[in-house]
């Protein structure tokens, strides 16, 4: 393939800094330690590089990016570049005046976040209580008139609860439904046991999805997102590595996804330091695992090297200790026993979750 | 919510509230933008969603662009039209206007 890489989408985490202690978190164990040295201009200066990249759509993510005092700025200049704003959020923090105050300063589109369909369920994911308060943001974005997207996270404890997701979602006339499933990196790795669904919750699961999103056609986008370790092959992972996606952490670090600085012996440069630009073409980390070149059999000479693109670099590490592997969710990986065995795991009765915390990186 | 209608030469579709039209320099093509997704629009797409506006019927889409197209037949710009609006519907892209 010869297409130039070209980034649309810019996943802006703004701050790690959260309410909610979720066990499937994806920011970095050690996230205590990074601190949101991104001022406003910094971040507008970024927002600007972006865009002459090629970037048109901007998530405002984390971490809970309402707790910046300047997310007003922020979605003003994003605007103002006519980029497509998504906040995603927990909905935690928000008032409805401010929420009015940033639908006027041109923000695009709500993504919040429900962890399941009970306040009961939903704290013992979170280890916090804010289900009711979740319900009522995403009410207060529809009646702003904002499109509204709900997101939920999957897994073993709530995967049963789908058909009572969709009908929540249904009854806050949501726009789109994510039913993701859990990508078992950061914290959801350490509490793999405990998330990690059986196949058969997994395959009723996607049967009510499939029906639900034949049923709101049109009305309700109804989007199933398979967990890689039931997929037999790997996923496009961030639609391939420094191909589509800039992702830049609260400390300024410049990604091709979100935990590439967990991967160890690669280097990334800081949007402090160097122009996006320079960055998305030059930098060592985005060349590491951009194209064909690092791969290693069977993935070289593999036909769908150019759907999955070799699948996720971040798996790959964190399961068999060598980034440049095939990803072990691959069926033909020489290491997908790893998976077969944690599918196993997944029989056995359930464990006890660790949540996410500041002093985790001292080892848990 | 009420169930969706199909799209007909009456319809007077208008642009979801969760899409966005906008201009790319890079391709010189509009890109029609939702949550986390885009579309890239050939002219006759772009030249489709701008009359979404919830004033014009179907109808009245098909003979703008009839006009503007006049080398194709009118029959071959209406099943156009028709296809690619279902196909926006669908998608949840455009509705129709409801008074």
């Amino acid at each position: 393939m010869t297409e130039e890489p070209r980034p649309y989408t810019l996943v802006a985490e703004v701050t790690y800094r959260c309410p909610l202690r979720c066990v499937y978190c994806s920011n970095p164990l050690d996230w205590a330690r990074h601190g949101d040295a991104l001022g406003t201009d910094d971040w507008l200066r970024v927002f600007r590089q972006a865009e002459e990249l090629g970037v048109v759509q901007l998530n405002l993510t984390g971490g809970e990016p309402l707790l910046r005092d300047d997310l007003e700025r922020l979605v003003e200049g994003a605007r103002a570049l006519d980029l497509y704003t998504n906040l995603i959020t927990s909905g935690v923090p928000l008032t409805r005046d401010r929420l009015a105050r940033l639908k006027t300063l041109g923000l695009d589109n709500v993504q919040v976040s429900i962890q399941d369909v009970t306040a009961a369920g939903s704290e013992r994911i979170s280890g916090h209580r804010s289900f009711e308060r979740k319900l009522e943001v995403a009410r207060w974005v529809k009646g702003l008139g904002m499109p509204l997207t709900v997101n939920v996270v999957l897994h073993r404890e709530n995967l049963d609860h789908v058909a009572d997701v969709i009908a929540l979602a249904e009854s806050l006339a949501a726009d789109r439904l994510e039913l993701a499933n859990t990508q078992y990196l950061g914290w959801a790795l350490t509490n793999r046991r405990m998330l990690l669904p059986t196949r058969e919750q997994l395959d009723a699961a996607r049967e009510v999805a499939r029906q639900a999103r034949r049923r709101l056609r049109g009305r309700m986008e109804v989007l199933f997102v398979t967990p890689d370790y039931y997929a037999e092959v790997p996923k496009a992972c961030m639609d391939g590595w420094g191909r589509r996606f800039l992702v830049v952490t609260p400390d300024g670090l410049v990604l091709p996804c979100h935990a590439a600085h967990t991967l160890p012996g690669l280097t990334f440069d800081n949007a402090r330091d160097r122009s996006l630009g320079d960055i998305w073409r030059d930098s060592a980390g985005f060349r590491a695992f951009r194209g064909e070149a690092w791969m290693p059999e069977p993935c070289r000479s593999c036909e769908r090297r150019t759907l999955d693109f070799g699948g996720c670099r971040c798996q790959a590490y964190h399961l068999t200790g060598d980034a440049t592997a095939t990803d072990p969710a691959c069926s033909l990986a020489p290491t997908h026993a790893l998976i077969e065995a944690a599918r196993e795991e997944a029989l056995a009765p359930r464990s006890e979750v660790v949540y996410r915390a500041s002093h985790a990186a001292d080892g848990v | 919510m009420s169930e969706p209608r199909a799209i007909t030469s009456e319809s007077r579709p208008i642009v979801a509230p969760k899409a966005r039209l906008r201009w790319d320099a890079r391709t010189s093509r509009h890109l029609l933008l939702y949550p986390e997704r885009g579309l890239i629009l050939n002219p006759t797409a772009a030249d489709v969603i701008q009359l979404c506006t919830g004033e014009h019927t179907v109808g009245e889409i098909v003979e703008r662009l009839a006009a503007k197209y006049a080398q194709e037949p009118r029959e071959t710009v209406e099943r156009e039209v028709l296809t690619f609006l279902a196909n926006m519907a669908d998608r949840g892209l455009i509705h129709e206007r409801h008074d």
